[in-house]
Parts: C-alpha cells; sequence; structure tokens
C-alpha cells in the first residue's frame, strides 16, 4: 500500500519527534568506544578467516595445491571450490560470481582459497604456502576489447534476463532511451556542441573494514553477525551456497562502518560461513585495507559522448548521448546501474528530442557495482560539462542556461514519465548562485589587502589555504581563482517496476510504569541515521517518550538496501505504518475498555491521536492514560510498506514509468588554482537541496556535506588505477587518496522542503543527490579558474597544465 | 613475548605477543579494547590514534613491544565516572558522529590538541585532525563539534573561518 496523504497534525507533545535534529541513539556508544562494528567482534575458541587472491586479472587455473598450507601448525581448515557444499555462485541480479574460483579468475584479487587458522598471521602465512597454477589470458579491458569479433567470452552460456537482448556476449546490459525525433531538431539547431567525458573508478572507501562473525549453530545452521547493507538478501543469497534452508541462515547487522553501495554485494559472508561451518568453530574474517579494496565492487568508470543541440536563446532543442560503463568481471547492479545513467542521463532539463544509449560491459577490470549515486554521477558530470560548453558557446551565463531549461513539476522526462512532485531545478540553481562567495584572499590579483580574514590576518599569506597547503612551494603568485556550477537529479528508491518494500516491527508496552516503544526492523544502519529518524517516527506517531531499538535481524521481514536513498522512505514509512495500527489498537483498546468515561471517544479513532503518554482530543484534552488503557498488554505489530509500482523501461525506447521519486541539489564551487604547480584547493562548497521535508534537519545537513566531500574527491583526486594488465595498481589509502580535513572547504547548505505528495511526511530521499552535482561544479570552477576543457575526472596536475 | 605497559592508568598485561604485532592488535585482540579502529594498519587513516606518553600516535604503525613499560590512552579513557568528556558530547551534540568508524580516532586526536591549543583556530583544527580520515561527515560538523568543545560558538577561531560560510551556512530548514 502506498501511503499518499501527508498527515497535518505531526506536531509532538513529546521532545525528539520529526523536524527536530534529535541525537542519534548509538552517538554515545560511538564516542565512548564501546559501539561493536563487524571487526570488533569476538567468540571463545575463534579462529581467524583470511582469503588467498588472484594475483591476475584473467587466467585459468590449472591446479590448487593446499597440502602445504594444510601442514601449517595452527591451521584448521584451507577451501577450494572443490569444497563448496551447494551452489557455487552467487549474485545481487545475475548469479555470476564464482563463491571460489573455478577453472579461471576473471579479475585481479577475485577469491581463489581460504584458510582458517588460530592467528591472523598464521592464517595468511599458510595461504601464501597454497600453490595455485595459473594460465594467464589475454585480458579484456574496454569496450574494444569486449566486443571484438574474436574476443574471450567472460561468461559464455549467459541465461540472465538480459542476455537475450544484448548485441554480444560482454555486454551486460544495454538501455536506450528514445523520445522525438533527434535528427529533425538537430537540422533546426542554431548550436551544436558534442565532448567526450571519461570518468575515473572511485571506490566507496568506507573507513571500516568488510568483517564479520559466523558461529556454528547447533541445529547444523549457522549465525552471521556481519556489517551489510541488506541482510534479507544477503541470506537469500547465502542459503544456496551453504546448502542450508534459509531459516537455517540467521544474520544479524553489527556496527557498520560506512557503506556507500560497497556493502550490497557479498565479500566475506560466504567464506566466513563456509569455514564455519568446516570447523565447528566461530570464523571471524577482518579485511585489511588493501583486501577491502578487491572485496568489494567500485563505481563504474565511464566513457560517455554527448551531443546538444539548441537554440540561439538556449533552449535545449535535443541531446544525443552514448554512455559506457565498465563493470568489470561480473554483473553485479551493473544493470540497474545502465538504467540509471541512461534514464537520467540529460540531467534535470526539459528536452523534447532524446536519444541516449548506455551499455554496460564485463571486461577483467575489478567489479563495479553500486556507489552513492549510482550511474547517476557519471551522467552528471557529463551532461553539466556540456551545459557550461553551451554556456559558453551561447555567451550565456551558465545558471541562467540551467535555468531556462530547468525541469519543474509538470515537465515530461525522455522517458515518457511525467515529474508529479515538486522539482524547484530552477530554484536550488538561484539559491546557490545567490549565496555571498567567500572574500577574496590577499594573494589574488585585485584583493582589497585586510580582506585576508582568518587566514593569518590583512594582507598575510598562510601557506596552509593555497593550493598545495604546507607543501607548497610558491607563495601564491600564480593562484587564480574559479566558480563553477552545476545541478543534478536522481532516482529515490528502486526502480523499473522492482516490488519495493520494508517491514517494521512495533511494540507498545508499560514498563517501569511508562509507556515504552520498540522498533524492529532488518534496516541497516550503515551511518546514515536511519534509527534516530525511526525514533523520531515512533515518538511523533505514538506520543511517547521513551524508544528502543531492537538490533536489525533477519528474525522480521526484510527492509530492502540501505541504498537509492530510501531507507528513510521505504523503512520509515513502514515505521510510521506500524505506528498508526498500533495506535489504532490503542484508540480501539480504549474504547473498548474506557470508552463509557467519555462521549468523546465515539465509535471511531476520528479526532483523537496520541501525545505525552496519553490519548487525548484535537483540542489536547487528555482523555486517559496509555498506562490506563494498556494495563499489562502489550500492543505488538507489523506492517510493511510499499512504495507505488514503477515500470520497466521498454528494451527498444526506454519509455516507462521507473522511477519512484526524484531528488534534485544543486552546487557551487569555488576553487583557487595554482597554474604553475597544477595544484587545486577547493576554497568552498554551496549546496541547496530539497528534502521535501527534513526529518532530521542536522543528519540531513550530514549527509548534504559528506555526499559533497565524495563528489569533491571524484573532481581532483579519487582514483582506482588499473594497469593494462588489469591489475590494481593503488589498493591503500597511502596510494588511493581520499579528501583530508585539509581538501575539505567549509560547506553552505541551504535545505528546501517542497512535500512531495507520495512519500511519507512528503519527505525526499537525501543521501546521495549531493554526491552528483559536486564533481562537476568543481571543475566547472577550474575551467573557469584556468580556461582548460578538463574532460576527465579526476582532475590530474598534468590536465591543468596541459601536459 | 610478554608486554606490560598501563591502559589508561590501569597497569595490564600481553601474553604470547608475536614481534610483529602491533600495540592495535594487543589493544583489540588481546587487551579487549577495541575503541581504536583498524582502518588502514598503514598509518594512513587514524583510526587507530591513541596516546603513548601523552604523544597521539597510530597504534598500527607501534610495534606492542615498543610501549613496554609506558602509558598508553584510548577512547575508552576518555569519559569520566559522570559520563562522558566534553569532546565526546560535543561530537554527539554538533551530529559529528555518523558512521562513528573514524569517531575514537578523532576524539583521541582532539583531546590531546585542545590540552595543547585550547582555542585553536579553524585552520589549527584542519590542519591537526589532517592526519584522520572521515569518510562520512565532510568534516564540517567535526570541525563544529570542536568548536564546541574549545568553549561554544563564541570562541575564538569559531566564526573566523576562511570564509564566512565556516559558521555553518542557514540553519537547516530555515531556508524552506
Ligand atoms: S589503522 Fe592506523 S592509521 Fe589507519
Ligand atoms: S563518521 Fe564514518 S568515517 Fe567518519
Amino acid at each position: 500500500m502506498a501511503v499518499t496523504r501527508t498527515p497535518s497534525r505531526i506536531t509532538t507533545g513529546v521532545a525528539g519527534g520529526i523536524g527536530t535534529s534529535a541525537p542519534r541513539p548509538d552517538g554515545a556508544l560511538k564516542v565512548t568506544g564501546e559501539f561493536a562494528y563487524s571487526s570488533d567482534l569476538w567468540a571463545e575458541d575463534m579462529l581467524w578467516g583470511f582469503t588467498l587472491r588472484s594475483p591476475h586479472a584473467h587466467a585459468e587455473i590449472r591446479s590448487i595445491d593446499t597440502t602445504g598450507a594444510l601442514r601449517v601448525p595452527g591451521v584448521h581448515a584451507v577451501l577450494t571450490h572443490e569444497d563448496l557444499p551447494a551452489k557455487t555462485h552467487y549474485g545481487l541480479e545475475i548469479a555470476d560470481q564464482p563463491v571460489l574460483a573455478i577453472g579461471r579468475v576473471r579479475f585481479h584479487g577475485e577469491p581463489v582459497a581460504l584458510v582458517a587458522a588460530d592467528h591472523p598471521e598464521t592464517a595468511r602465512r599458510a595461504a601464501e604456502r597454497i600453490r595455485v597454477e595459473y594460465v594467464e589470458l589475454e585480458p579484456i579491458v574496454d569496450e574494444a576489447t569486449a566486443t571484438a569479433p574474436d574476443a574471450a567470452v567472460l561468461h559464455p552460456g549467459r541465461t540472465d534476463r538480459h542476455s537475450r537482448h544484448v548485441p554480444h556476449p560482454n555486454i551486460v546490459h544495454r538501455q536506450p532511451i528514445r523520445r522525438g525525433d533527434v535528427a529533425a531538431a538537430r537540422a533546426a539547431a542554431d548550436v551544436v556542441v558534442r565532448g567526450d567525458y571519461e570518468v575515473g573508478m572511485q571506490d566507496q572507501a568506507f573507513l571500516g573494514p568488510e568483517s564479520g562473525l559466523a558461529v556454528p549453530a547447533e541445529d547444523g545452521g549457522v549465525d552471521l553477525y556481519i556489517a551489510t547493507q541488506w541482510l534479507h538478501v544477503d541470506r537469500d543469497q547465502l542459503a544456496p551456497v551453504l546448502g542450508l534452508p534459509p531459516e537455517k541462515v540467521r544474520l544479524t547487522l553489527s556496527g557498520v562502518g560506512g557503506a556507500f553501495g560497497a556493502r550490497e554485494d557479498l565479500s566475506m559472508q560466504a567464506h566466513a560461513c563456509l569455514l564455519a561451518l568446516r570447523t565447528g568453530r566461530p570464523v571471524k574474517i577482518v579485511y585489511s585495507r588493501e583486501e577491502s579494496f578487491f572485496g568489494h565492487v567500485h563505481r563504474h568508470p565511464a566513457k560517455l559522448s554527448y551531443e546538444h543541440g539548441a537554440t540561439r536563446d538556449g533552449r535545449l532543442l535535443y541531446v544525443a548521448a552514448r554512455i559506457v560503463l565498465d563493470g568489470g568481471a561480473y554483473a553485479s547492479s551493473t544493470p540497474a546501474v545502465v538504467g540509471n545513467a541512461a534514464s537520467l542521463g540529460v540531467g534535470p532539463y526539459e528536452v523534447d528530442n532524446v536519444e541516449v544509449e548506455a551499455v554496460g560491459l564485463y571486461t577483467n577490470n575489478p567489479p563495479c557495482g553500486a556507489m552513492r549515486g549510482f550511474g547517476a554521477v557519471q551522467a552528471c558530470f557529463a551532461y553539466e560539462s556540456q551545459m557550461d560548453r553551451l554556456a559558453a558557446e551561447l555567451g550565456m551565463d551558465p545558471v541562467e542556461l540551467r535555468r531556462r531549461n530547468a525541469v519543474s513539476q509538470g515537465s515530461v522526462m525522455p522517458t515518457g514519465q511525467v515529474i508529479d512532485a515538486p522539482a524547484p531545478v530552477a530554484e536550488l540553481l538561484r539559491r546557490v548562485k545567490e549565496m555571498p562567495l567567500p572574500p577574496e584572499r590577499p594573494w589574488l590579483p585585485g584583493a582589497v589587502v585586510g580582506d585576508g580574514g582568518p587566514d593569518g590576518g590583512a594582507g598575510a599569506v598562510d601557506v596552509r589555504a593555497l593550493p598545495g597547503g604546507l607543501s607548497n612551494t610558491t607563495h601564491g603568485e600564480g593562484v587564480v581563482r574559479g566558480v563553477g556550477y552545476a545541478v543534478g537529479i536522481k532516482n529515490v528508491g528502486f526502480s523499473e517496476g522492482f516490488d519495493d518494500y520494508s517491514t517494521a516491527r512495533v511494540r507498545l508496552e508499560m514498563i517501569g510504569g511508562e509507556p515504552v516503544a520498540m522498533v524492529h526492523t532488518a534496516m541497516a544502519e550503515v551511518g546514515q541515521g536511519g534509527v534516530t529518524v525511526h525514533g523520531q517516527i515512533v515518538r511523533t506517531e505514538l506520543g511517547v517518550e521513551r524508544v528502543t531499538i531492537h538490533p536489525a535481524d533477519t528474525r522480521v521481514g526484510s527492509a530492502g538496501s540501505t541504498s537509492a536513498s530510501r531507507q528513510t522512505y521505504m523503512t520509515g514509512g513502514a515505521v510510521k505504518l506500524a505506528c498508526e495500527a498500533v495506535r489504532a489498537e490503542v484508540l480501539r483498546l480504549g474504547r473498548e475498555r474506557l470508552g463509557g468515561t467519555s462521549p468523546l471517544w465515539g465509535t471511531d479513532d476520528t479526532g483523537l491521536f496520541l501525545e505525552g503518554g496519553k490519548v487525548v482530543t484535537a483540542e489536547g484534552r487528555p482523555l486517559a492514560s496509555l498506562a490506563e488503557v494498556l494495563g499489562s498488554d502489550a500492543i505488538d505489530l507489523t506492517r510493511e510498506h510499499h512504495h507505488r509500482r514503477t515500470e520497466p523501461f521498454d528494451l527498444r525506447t526506454g519509455q516507462g514509468f521507473g522511477h519512484v521519486q526524484y531528488s534534485f541539489c544543486a552546487h557551487r564551487a569555488v576553487v583557487e588554482v595554482d597554474t604553475e604547480l597544477g595544484l587545486v584547493k577547493v576554497v568552498e562548497m554551496a549546496a541547496a537541496q530539497d528534502v521535501g521535508r527534513a526529518l532530521n534537519p542536522k543528519s540531513v545537513e550530514g549527509q548534504i556535506h559528506g555526499g559533497t566531500a565524495q563528489g569533491l574527491g571524484l573532481a581532483v583526486m579519487e582514483e582506482i588505477l588499473v594497469s593494462d594488465e588489469g591489475r590494481v595498481r593503488n589498493p591503500s589509502f597511502t596510494d588511493y587518496l581520499i579528501p583530508t580535513f585539509l581538501d575539505m572547504p567549509p560547506m553552505r547548505v541551504e535545505i528546501l522542503e517542497l512535500a512531495d505528495p507520495h512519500a511519507p511526511y512528503g519527505l525526499r530521499g537525501v543521501g546521495e543527490a549531493p554526491t552528483l552535482s559536486s564533481t562537476p561544479a568543481v571543475v566547472a570552477a577550474i575551467r573557469a579558474a584556468t580556461g582548460r576543457a578538463l574532460t576527465r575526472v579526476p582532475v590530474r596536475p598534468e590536465h591543468i597544465l596541459g601536459l | 613475548m610478554r608486554v606490560s605497559f598501563t591502559v589508561n592508568g590501569r597497569r595490564l598485561e600481553a601474553d604470547d605477543v608475536w614481534e610483529g604485532e602491533s600495540l592495535l592488535y594487543v589493544l583489540r585482540e588481546r587487551l579487549g579494547l577495541p575503541g581504536a579502529k583498524n582502518a588502514c594498519e598503514q598509518g594512513e587513516c587514524g583510526s587507530c590514534t591513541v596516546r603513548l606518553d601523552g604523544v597521539p600516535v597510530c597504534a598500527c604503525l607501534v610495534a606492542a613491544g615498543q610501549a613496554q613499560d609506558r602509558a598508553v590512552e584510548t577512547v575508552e579513557g576518555l569519559g569520566t565516572a559522570s559520563g562522558l568528556s566534553p569532546v565526546q558530547r560535543a561530537f554527539v551534540d554538533a551530529g559529528a558522529v555518523q558512521c562513528g568508524f573514524c569517531t575514537p580516532g578523532l576524539l583521541v586526536a582532539v583531546d590531546e590538541l585542545l590540552e595543547r591549543v585550547p582555542r585553536p583556530s579553524d585552520a589549527d583544527v584542519r590542519e591537526a585532525l589532517s592526519g584522520n580520515l572521515c569518510r562520512c561527515t565532510g568534516y564540517e560538523k567535526i570541525l563544529e563539534a570542536v568548536r564546541l568543545a574549545a568553549g561554544g560558538p563564541d570562541a575564538p577561531g569559531a566564526a573566523a573561518g576562511p570564509a564566512a560560510g565556516e559558521a555553518g551556512g542557514a540553519p537547516a530548514g530555515e531556508a524552506g
């Protein structure tokens, strides 16, 4: 059932309801170090698991000899694919990924064998003694090698639902979007701009490494304590691999140190369970940082070719685009990423004539899948770069060009979908444009001496504030400033006909004379603050102060994934529905037990609310306390929240009501560039985002800050480097750089709250949109400062210098 | 080998320590103090920051044997009997904690910074904490937390960011 109502009365008589910046219930545990992350788990007699991984991107495995490893004292088990008890492959959308390599490895770092030992170092050293005989094969590294007539087929005999529609078996999925008549529009265009863009492979780089603890159970099953994004889909993939019925595979969420999409696929889950079941002892696996880079999917690197045509006064007439996403060795969520890139490929703009094609490849590069922004990030960099190019060609202000073409409520997307909720794109752009700019700095030409602000006072140069920071070698002579803008569009929730739902159980009872509500869901709290919001919703709906959050596990129905900016919408919505059911039951019980005491109880629930631990009338007049109504009874109800049904995109035209909700964020970036050294300092980021309704304003700001930081990272520093042989060259935090405190500038954030009539409380998913426009805004600012075209991210010094 | 040292004021011993074991491993796996986190084990992220004789170090880079007879302070030692320390409180209040994996290391680093520089400027804070990666927050709210812990929004350095925006931008919701 879809919630299509925005309740009018959402104030609450207790503190910490929705709309307040209620503190995190897990905050105190996290600041004292008591919060148990998955890498902190411990069990009596626990063994440590370790994974032997392929040193090659593409090779045939001739033989695996484990005898040397088994002889190491302290080793309890060594497993290869021959030890798999049941199903040998798994996958989110396509079960193409072997639990342990069988006969062939398809990417550098692919798991080949497992060791369990009594010390992590023993396990690691034993793994070194496993002899694997490889015959290296030519790696497939890009579209040309993947679709060459004589290309080796990476997954022969595909039977997945996309395989019938793709032009080559090394293409995972292909989604065209066709609308209007591009040829005619091209003929009519006054101005045409074309560009080729490239996005490097970004990593989620969450801080808490993949880890978990598998404990064999007496019933022959296994209990897995795990940091993941979706407990139930992990179980659905695990049970067939372990050869166990689903009810014997029980998962409990342990502390998650960030996710950003990388925990959607299985990593060590099956490995730990297999070792635990084999040894009969608890097995813990904790990835090192290097292993983490090999153990999860990354953001799809992309090559994008765009052509935009417009009238002289800046109306977009058509967009033609081709987007090639490298999915790497296994499918993961590539089909959905392709669908997103295609359907969101022209951005938040009204364009009548569109021809977009997105394809996802199988190659021998590292597997790519979900990462915050999910296909929309790559497209946003390209279409926003094109908008700047077009503005320059037209001699028009880039923000003005965007505003002239911005979608709004009622606009038609290239998929034919009508946007049926507020879409304040022009307003968001206006806001970032009108925010005051950061003051000039003393080293910039024309700066007023004394305007130097805090960086050392009037006229002084604090080298820490220069591009390059303390390690810089100039004093700002060649530093120029630039300002850039961008806006993006992201879908919320699962799309293309997926039956997206979540489950929540809410229990209300008197404990120690006080009403206490308990919320039980399988939602993965990965840092986003979902548990905080659940407490707020319960306080608002049930008017009780004390809310406890039950640990997330598979004993309650699925909550779906903590991804696609969907958890507050979906699980929050389920909590709300469960609360409404509990409230109805409270009122029914009250009527039954106390109805005689006041005619106001009436015959239905109209006009009665729960507030401050009491049943009250619309005027706030108390009728009874919850203690009187409940007595020693507990009300314990479970509800599912489904969003309204979407439909798949037509495979030839891409038409269809594919997305349930859109979210929008706009950015302005101010950068300073040292044009002699090619170094960039982002001086300030400003963002404006529509969140429908800010259930927790502080958390919303935090999401916008964090998403902006990841986008900035993609703009100027983050890239997994893969050699021509398909080998990862920088799997460490020494070589894969994410923004530090010194790289992140101050941020201004403005939040709009234009309610979405289809969503619970009118809310709009928040987490991903700010990741999109941050990247092109920074690059636009660097372009403005340097005049360079800059068509690839991350931007490197050599690009800035034109080398 | 046996390593004995003081942790958060208590004398502790760890037996059967391998030569290559880091202080971080011994704290987490042998002494049951998992507060210091393991995120890179290469000295790059600061998640494992503890104080060794008062000086912040990456526990992943310290061999366990180097801690012999020395004093180690971890996040577990930050709180007081009556609850959270001001720095811990400030992190919760400012919304500086998301996934929280970086938090213990940051808290130890901030605690030391404020002991050394009670009223740090924003630039000081950024520099002092540049060895502590956080992937979730974008650092803005961490900066706010440090300002808060250093004496509230009126503390020197709070209003004087490199730009006016340093003060945090428009309050959420107000703009709507
Ligand atoms: S774990 Fe020690 S610095 Fe990263
Ligand atoms: S809060 Fe997640 S890494 Fe900092």
